[in-house]
């Protein structure tokens, strides 16, 4: 069905449900519980879940596929992000024009970064990128900001004034981001169950209809023979050379869609909170991105999605998390054995989440290169092999080593 | 004229610090073949050896003067830094006016230690790995020590002063008839960094140690296998890198307050500064390191920034795009280093 195979389509809908259904699965402790802070079933959570979702798919058609590691990868988020807002200012508020322009937008300044960063492979890219992307970083933060040319209005962030043209505006569309009159922030259902509330977000579901259809398109590309090629690019270039191909078109191309992505990702934040702010640029929102990737597993489908859920979910979790919610989780032990624990802890919860999100991605990288799915699959193979042990030795010389990050 | 040499000179101690850091950036890849992203934490480390070093000398004891009273009425309370107690106040005084030279010299063995823990503990598994988790892992490496910084000192930047006898600026071009006002401070930085600079290098030029270690960088099989264990020399080449981006730090914190964030804030630019210089040649990334650093000064003056709004923001990133585009193996790159 729709051009996929059995197996994806199975995760095609897996995924089509987990993300309709997000408001349940996310909310599953009763709100007045003491588990009610590990809900995430919240509307600006799950627009975050998602939108870093569609980022992570875009970067990982990079980086996954080819193997060239960007480190410059907010730069198009950002540019996203102003286009949209810009879009908000002139025309209205509606979203339509909004993410279709910041998509744009986001493709042309990925090919103008593409094309001389992609002269270079290896660290090389990385290095340029990485430069490109401080470069642009700085552009938005103080240069185009000054009174006779500001298009980015600095540190403050550009967002809307009442001033603004706005020349589609009519009266009775609402003064947010909306669609055809749907306001981004309006929850169209809000459901009380006993203890539980589910919230219904429009903004959310508009996001998330978007990743349905960019985790098609990927799947699409993945298995598509532009895919092999760009899996050509990745396990050996000089020989992609010899067989008579050009590489450049090839990656380029990969990097154009997934700095689209990404432009696509910047769009929708802007049209959940119509403000853009340089700091979506700098270098650490670049390596944010990777690390969702590595985390959750590059160059597999899925794993992009996950590691972006997961490193969204913990870092709203743990910066949660202080001293009095820790004493009284340790509250059963005695006195001087509470305080040493809430003692130990405390560097790792709170203003401490980075610490912790450092210490993960080292491990990760160090000891599953292929990040949770990986992990998944292995203990998948453990419970499986413990089930039959016998007949599973594995013939070293008829199965080789998987090569890592690579989707079978 | 005056102006024109008075930009160079501001230009000397950014360019000072990136030198140095692209220094110990180059010497790791050229050895170990290792992208270390984490040589950025390693600057900001030391300039944090200098604030801890500082802490500790002003630790105080209190007393209670009872001659004197303070504006309540009660006992007047003075605190005296224990060394001061213990050397006098004079020359107790003086060692804590002078806790930022004075971090030098404990800010080496605890660098060197650091470099070779980092490579002995990390980056050694990682030699037979991608490039990319090389970057990856040394990444990671450097937002936990980052956030470890950050947890301890906090996220505001800490005010290191120099001695005071450094304090203040002094017109250089008096002798040549110019007026040059030069704070001394940046003079002794650049000085600094040139001795450091002079001695990596005749380190590698005049020792056998350093002999060893050049030809290992150019064929490492050979050397191994003449029966020298290269691999060993190489980490303490790492320990040496290390060295030289932390005491870069320990003296840059007079000039720049020092926060958990300087490393990275360096780091993006020294490797725009490797990369100009050409990877894996050292003299590059000091020729390259100085050259930047006169090139954003001149940027910055309030000439440059009418004519062209913020562009001593930027000019260091299209410096390195033009250099990679016209001649991609950076100004003295070697041929076949990193050609691709």
């Amino acid at each position: 069905m729709l051009g996929l195979n059995k197996k994806d389509m199975t995760l095609l809908i897996v995924v089509a449900i987990l993300t309709l259904l997000a408001p349940f699965i996310l909310n599953p402790f009763p709100v007045d519980s003491g588990m009610a802070q590990f809900n995430a079933g919240y509307p600006d959570l799950m627009q975050r879940f998602v939108i870093f979702g569609i980022l992570a798919i875009g970067f990982n058609i990079l980086f996954g596929l080819t193997g060239y590691l960007s480190f410059g990868h907010a730069a198009f988020l950002g540019v996203g992000s102003y286009a949209a807002v810009w879009m908000f200012k002139l025309l209205s508020y509606n979203v339509v024009p909004a993410i279709l322009f910041s998509v744009i937008l986001a493709g042309l300044f990925s090919v103008l970064i593409g094309y001389v960063s992609l002269r270079r492979s290896g660290i090389y890219f990385s290095i340029l990128t990485l430069a490109f992307a401080q470069m642009s970083f700085a552009l938005a933060y103080s240069v185009l900001s000054n009174p006779k040319f500001n298009l980015t209005n600095g540190e403050t962030g550009l967002q809307v004034y009442a001033d603004d043209p706005q020349i589609l505006h009519r009266d009775g569309l609402p003064d947010v981001p909306h669609l055809f009159g749907w306001a981004m922030r309006d929850n169209f259902l809000e459901l009380k169950l006993g203890g539980w509330e589910f919230t219904f977000n429009n903004g959310y579901y508009l996001c998330a209809a978007i990743l349905l259809v960019v985790f098609y398109l990927s799947i699409r590309l993945f298995r598509s023979p532009f895919g092999l090629m760009l899996r050509a690019v990745k396990s050996n270039q000089q020989r992609l050379n010899y067989t008579g191909l050009n590489p450049k078109p090839y990656t380029l191309a990969a990097f154009i869609i997934s700095g689209m992505y990404a432009g696509l990702a910047g769009g929708l934040l802007a049209s959940m909170d119509p403000l853009a702010g340089a700091e979506r640029m700098q270098w650490t929102a670049s390596g944010e991105i990777v690390l969702m990737t590595i985390l959750g597993g590059a160059g597999t489908l899925i794993g992009p999605v996950l590691g972006a859920g997961f490193i969204k979910y913990f870092e709203n979790i743990f910066s949660k998390i202080n001293d009095n919610v820790l004493h009284q989780w340790f509250s059963f032990m005695p006195d001087g054995m509470e305080d040493f624990l809430v003692f130990i802890v405390h560097p790792f919860v709170g203003k401490g989440w980075h610490l912790t999100l450092g210490i993960l991605f080292m491990l990760v990288v160090t000891f599953l290169p292929g990040g949770l799915v990986e992990g998944g699959q292995r203990l998948g193979r453990l419970v499986r092999s413990r089930g039959k042990k016998p007949e599973d030795p594995k013939d070293p010389e008829h199965h080789p080593k998987e090569t890592p990050h690579v989707a079978e | 004229m005056d102006a024109i040499l008075l930009q160079i000179l501001n230009g000397l101690d950014k360019g000072s610090a990136y030198a140095l850091i692209a220094l110990g950036l180059t010497l790791i890849f050229g050895t170990l073949g290792v992208v270390n992203f984490a040589h950025g934490a390693l600057f900001m480390l030391g300039a944090f050896c200098a604030v801890t070093l500082q802490r500790l000398l002003s630790l105080s004891y209190e007393t209670i003067d009872e001659t004197k009273t303070d504006f309540l009425g009660n006992p007047l309370k003075v605190k005296t830094p224990y060394v001061e107690g213990w050397f006098g106040p004079e020359v107790g005084g003086a060692i804590i006016d002078w806790a930022v030279p004075l971090s030098v010299i404990i800010a080496i063995p605890i660098m060197v230690g650091i470099g070779y823990a980092m490579e002995r503990g990390l980056i050694k598994h990682f030699y037979k790995r991608p490039h990319a988790d090389q970057i990856l892992v040394t990444f990671g490496l450097a937002i936990v020590l980052q956030e470890i910084v950050k947890y301890f000192f906090g996220a505001n930047p800490i005010q290191t002063p120099p001695p005071d006898a450094l304090l203040g600026v002094v017109n250089i071009g008096a002798a040549f008839g110019l007026e040059i006002a030069y704070p001394i401070w940046r003079m002794v930085y650049f000085l600094f960094s040139v001795a450091i600079i002079g001695g990596v290098f005749s380190f590698l030029q005049f020792t056998t140690f350093g002999m060893v270690v050049r030809a290992g960088m150019a064929d490492r099989e050979t050397v191994g296998l003449l029966g020298i264990d290269i691999d060993k020399r190489f980490t303490t080449m790492f320990g040496l890198a290390a060295a030289v981006a932390g005491l870069a730090g320990v003296m840059y914190g007079p000039i720049n307050p020092p926060n958990y964030h300087m490393g990275m804030d360096f780091l993006v630019l020294s490797f725009v500064v490797v990369v100009v210089g050409g990877m894996g040649s050292l003299p590059g990334a000091v020729l390259a390191g100085f050259m930047l650093g006169i090139l954003e000064s001149f940027a910055s003056t309030t000439w440059a920034t009418t004519t062209i709004p913020g562009i001593n923001q930027i000019i260091i990133y299209l410096v390195a795009i033009i250099v990679l585009l016209t001649r991609p193996r950076g100004l003295m790159g070697r041929k076949g280093v990193m050609e691709d």
